[in-house]
């Protein structure tokens, strides 16, 4: 049930929502690129506390980055239960909101940074504050869309007697969602919630010390302070920054997410108690002292005083999504239309008014390598942690071992170990293009692992007293038994890695220490280098262009993989 | 319970030629309910019998003013229904209790969306437990229950909001066989001492000794598209007793009237092959296993039966209910390897010499009946035969079934004439990439 499938919302190849999706976000991104533009100048004043890289700042700058997290994690939050809830509500907003929702999942996060940091600075121009939202923004598009997904996803599968049992109760559209909806998501919720903090790790370095332009950030926090020592040489400060993220990820997961998950264990809709309970000393502690009990009666006090509040539905509003009126359909698609026409000639007098045909040619020519890079990278670190993975898989014991390490690994920002890759390339003028491409799978390999880990454990164990029953081993096992049995698994944890390295490209393909700046081709040493250059035309047709990449190799690659694993080869 | 009760009193509930039809994504309809007219009086038990796929639970969801008719009318207490009404409520066949709240919060939710005062919410509450003989159990999580507690929960839910009307789907069916008659009798204690604050009962069921157990009147349902085929009254007295011979009488009576409607009825397949010569695939077939109906076969062959049993008898035998017995006894009708009539189950020469038969033998008397009487095989196996490449896509034949059927029937159809040929081996089928061939696979 952790699970989410990735493209679980529809099953063709593309459709023409998708276009229309891909126009809106990009041209959403030129309106942000446009809005900062004119704005630029007077950010100059913008001057942010001097950082140091004393380790006795250490536990104030983490608690500015967990809260800039946890922030951003309600910001994530909020969008989830408004926008899914939109999307799984409306038949018609459905149409356009779940495609969009696709395309915000596969554009490279990091290339949002370039154009919304300015936006947001310029709202509180001069001011700290505005750096925080541009900052928080970041993480939040690091965390926000994989919530919203599952949200919806669990919103459109909502057992049907559980919804008629409600509507015959008359619940009002408010009682039902806190009293139904909610609680049936709150699962899934949390464990891409777990996730969402794990993967914007990865963003709160990139967020918090950002140049764009002429624009220099250095917000005080984890995140500067390791960019700090990296342009220092620091080596001494970037282990106690790691140490410092680790004790950071520790507390919160053992303090906040693992009572939450083991508390919304009960959530869960299979009534069977299969395999153990999850277990939480904090949970148990705080329930011991009637926090968590507390809140609970607390929180459905409120609902309840809400609920008391809203009308009951006197007539059909039970089961009907938004009906479909012939006049309104043809406003939503006057509407649509004006919308995309919009984004599309923004978007044309941006890129044709300053680029050429040409670059258009060469960065596609960059994106082509990058993809290069990324297959290659997934074939290896899937033949180096598919079997690794099952054989752990396979023994309890080696999971129990295995697991919390590799969430803490799943966690750990891949970028903090750029620098070292970077002073190897120097020291021994190794080949860029070859020896910066690990560091794109360094951090998404684990999704991989992880995935396979699960999918093997989840092998029925009968399946595999037959094997040895019959005496299937060696080669013969690993082609008829293991591989096809994790595959269904595989193909979720290749997807996830997939869309991460891309992601990491813009860090990756382009690193630093000290001064030494190390460059592989590819298009994500594009977008990095037209970020620093503050060039919007560029950080746009750049990312316009690997998103395109993205989309296009999920839609006639993953996606049709993925159904095609999930049908011949899921067990359960 | 009081079946002399004097008619002239204003029933409960009334549906007068209720039709139900959802939209098909070709812009066709499908017809799930037709003609349907009912009456509620207070003090009655209503059941409802019949297949899956004979409307039934639809009509139950029209009445709890969950959907809407496509035509005619339903009126609660003088009034139409346009939603959920405040006097009805509902037992699910699943439970559907919220897994996330107590046995006590599961119970008090219908209370707090009225939005009464929470002490009144607490007594009702305690009052609906304390009933239903759940007692002690108020702080526990369903998932801490057994099937049977859970459905007792599902009844105090719905008995505490007072309703009038009570309606039930299929609230046993997820039972084993001891929890499901002991919740009966405890359900028709309350029933019969008036303690249940209700005035009357929709039950649906496809249980056919449930549905002479509990209710005073029982409409049989048919299906294709759903409507009442007939009305009969129960008038033994409560408590019934299941071997009362006045009681398997009435038993076998419902068997018969279940069976002998489907051989007159000429809309019904099993006849459809001399309605349509040579066109006939446009009958829905139901998903048998081939071993069912080998089973089925050498039950009946073999003593005490020899060639003829009585349906409920081999239905109690067999632990079968007749929502799994009826398809099987209906396809080994179509294929003529048996005829359904007046309640019994009868081998046709062709049933017996196929269940004396050895496993070959069995394969060619199955292919032979299968190509003979199954006009939707016939037809697949002549293009598979006309065609060079003897191949033929799938999406054909549904393209074929979905101008007689919707498109989950023809689905259904398909896969069903898959099994049976697959089994008579009379051609093969590759769900990889979704296409009929002759070739056997390597």
């Amino acid at each position: 049930m952790n699970r989410t499938e990735p493209f679980a919302f529809v099953r063709d190849l593309a459709t023409r929502w998708d276009a229309i999706a891909i126009v809106v976000v990009i041209g959403i991104l030129t309106f942000f690129a446009e809005a900062s533009r004119g704005l630029f100048a007077p950010i100059s004043g913008l001057t942010a506390a001097p950082l140091s890289l004393d380790p006795v700042h250490l536990p104030v700058y983490a608690a500015r980055t967990t809260l800039r997290m946890f922030t951003a994690l309600v910001f994530s939050l909020l969008f989830t239960f408004t926008y899914a809830t939109w999307a799984a509500k409306s038949a018609r907003a459905e149409k356009l909101l779940v495609p969009v929702l696709d395309i915000l999942q596969s554009v490279p996060i990091l290339g949002f940074l370039s154009v919304t940091v300015v936006f947001f600075m310029s709202l509180v121009p001069g001011r700290v504050l505005g750096a925080e939202f541009a900052s928080i923004f970041v993480i939040f598009t690091s965390q926000a869309w994989n919530m919203a997904f599952s949200f919806y996803q669990s919103l459109r599968t909502v057992p049907d007697e559980l919804c008629e049992c409600c509507g015959s109760f008359r619940l009002s559209p408010w009682m039902r969602f806190w009293r139904l909806e909610v609680p049936f998501a709150m699962p899934a919720l949390l464990w891409n919630m777990m996730m969402s903090m794990s993967g914007s790790w990865f963003f709160v370095v990139a967020s918090e010390a950002i140049v764009v332009g002429h624009t220099n950030i250095a917000l005080p926090g984890v995140g500067s302070y390791i960019a700090l020592a990296i342009e220092q040489g620091n080596l001494h400060a970037i282990g106690w920054a790691i140490a410092t993220m680790l004790v950071v990820i520790l507390l919160y997961d053992q303090l906040i997410f693992r009572p939450l998950v083991v508390w919304g264990d009960r959530f869960r809709i299979d009534q069977e108690q299969g395999g153990r309970a999850p277990h939480s000393w904090a949970l148990t502690m705080m329930q011991r002292s009637r926090i968590m009990s507390g809140l609970r009666t607390m929180f459905f006090a409120v609902v309840r005083w809400t609920s008391r509040r809203t009308p009951r539905p006197q007539v059909l509003a039970t089961l009907a999504r938004a009906g479909t009126g012939r006049r309104t359909d043809l406003l939503w698609f006057v509407v649509l239309c004006l919308v995309v026409g919009l984004a599309l000639w923004r978007i044309a007098r941006m890129l044709f008014g300053e680029t050429s045909a040409h670059e258009a040619l060469q960065v596609a020519g960059l994106a082509a390598i990058t993809l290069l890079r990324v297959m290659i990278l997934i074939a290896l670190a899937s033949a180096l942690w598919v079997p690794i993975g099952i054989w752990v898989g396979l023994r309890p014991r080696a999971t129990q071992i295995v697991q919390p390490v590799e969430q803490v690994l799943a966690a750990f920002p891949a970028n903090l170990l750029f620098p070292a890759a970077v002073f190897g390339i120097v020291t021994w003028k190794l080949n860029p293009d070859l020896w910066l491409s690990p560091l794109m799978i360094l951090g998404t390999q684990w999704y991989i692992l992880f995935n396979v880990i699960a999918g093997a454990s989840a092998m029925p164990v009968e399946l595999r007293y037959a094997a040895q029953n019959f005496g299937v081993t060696g080669s013969l096992w690993w082609r008829k038994i293991a591989l096809p049995g994790v595959l269904p698994y595989y193909v979720t944890g290749a997807i996830t890695a997939s869309g991460g390295s891309w992601n990491a490209a813009i860090l990756a393909e382009l690193a630093s220490w000290r001064n030494v700046e190390v460059k592989a081709h590819g298009i994500g040493a594009y977008i990095a280098e037209a970020t620093t250059a503050g060039d919007f035309h560029r950080i746009i047709l750049g990312i316009a262009t690997m998103s395109l990449f993205v989309v296009a190799i999920n839609r006639v690659f993953w996606r049709p993989l993925y159904y095609y694993a999930e049908r011949k080869f899921r067990l359960t | 319970m009081n079946s002399v009760m004097s008619h002239t009193e204003a029933p409960l509930l009334t549906v007068d030629g209720v039709r139900k039809a959802f939209a098909k994504p070709d812009g066709g309809e499908l017809l799930v309910l037709e003609g349907v007219n009912l009456k509620l009086q207070a003090g009655q038990i209503v059941g409802l019998l019949g297949r899956s796929g004979s409307g039934k639970s639809t009509l139950l969801r029209l009445i709890a003013g969950l959907a809407e008719p496509s035509g005619g009318s339903l009126s609660f207490r003088g009034q139409p229904i346009s939603g959920p009404a405040a006097g009805i409520a509902m037992v699910f066949q699943s439970f559907a209790l919220f897994p996330w709240l107590t046995v006590f919060e599961n119970v008090a939710l219908g209370l707090e969306a009225q939005h009464m005062p929470k002490a009144d919410i607490r007594k009702r509450s305690l009052a609906a437990i304390d009933l239903i003989g759940l007692d002690g159990f108020e702080s526990a999580y369903p998932r801490e229950l057994s099937g049977g507690m859970r459905q007792r929960v599902g009844f105090a839910r719905a008995l505490v909001v007072h309703p009038d009307v009570l309606l039930m789907d299929e609230p046993f069916s997820a039972l084993d066989v001891l929890t499901a008659e002991t919740l009966r009798t405890d359900f028709l204690d309350l029933w019969a001492e008036g303690r249940a604050p209700i005035k009357g009962v929709i039950l649906v069921t496809h249980n056919i000794e449930e549905a002479v157990l509990m209710c005073d009147r029982i409409l049989v349902f048919g299906s294709n598209p759903g409507r009442i085929l007939s009305e009969i009254n129960v008038t033994l007295p409560q408590p019934r007793k299941r071997l009362d011979p006045s009681f398997r009488e009435l038993v076998e009576r419902i068997y018969v009237e279940m069976t002998s409607r489907r051989t007159s009825d000429p809309s019904v397949h099993g006849s459809r092959t001399e309605r349509f010569p040579g066109l006939g695939i446009g009958s829905v077939l139901p998903r048998v296993s081939s071993n069912l109906l080998s089973g089925l076969v050498e039950t009946v062959a073999a003593p005490p039966f020899n060639g003829t049993a009585d349906l409920p008898k081999i239905a109690s035998d067999l632990q079968m209910e007749i929502d799994e017995l009826f398809p099987v006894a209906e396809t080994l009708q179509l294929m003529r390897l048996a005829e359904l009539e007046g309640g019994d189950i009868k081998l046709t020469e062709t049933g017996l010499a196929f269940a004396n038969a050895g496993l070959d033998e069995r394969k060619r008397i199955f292919a032979r009946q299968l190509l003979t009487y199954v006009p939707l095989a016939a037809h697949i196996r002549r293009v598979l035969d006309e065609r060079a490449t003897h191949a033929a896509r799938k999406s054909r034949f549904i393209d074929e079934l979905e101008d007689f059927m919707g498109e989950d029937d023809a689905e259904q159809t398909l896969r069903a004439v898959v099994s049976l040929a697959r089994y008579g081996e009379v051609f093969a089928y590759n769900d990889e990439n979704a296409a009929f061939s002759l070739e056997n696979p390597v």
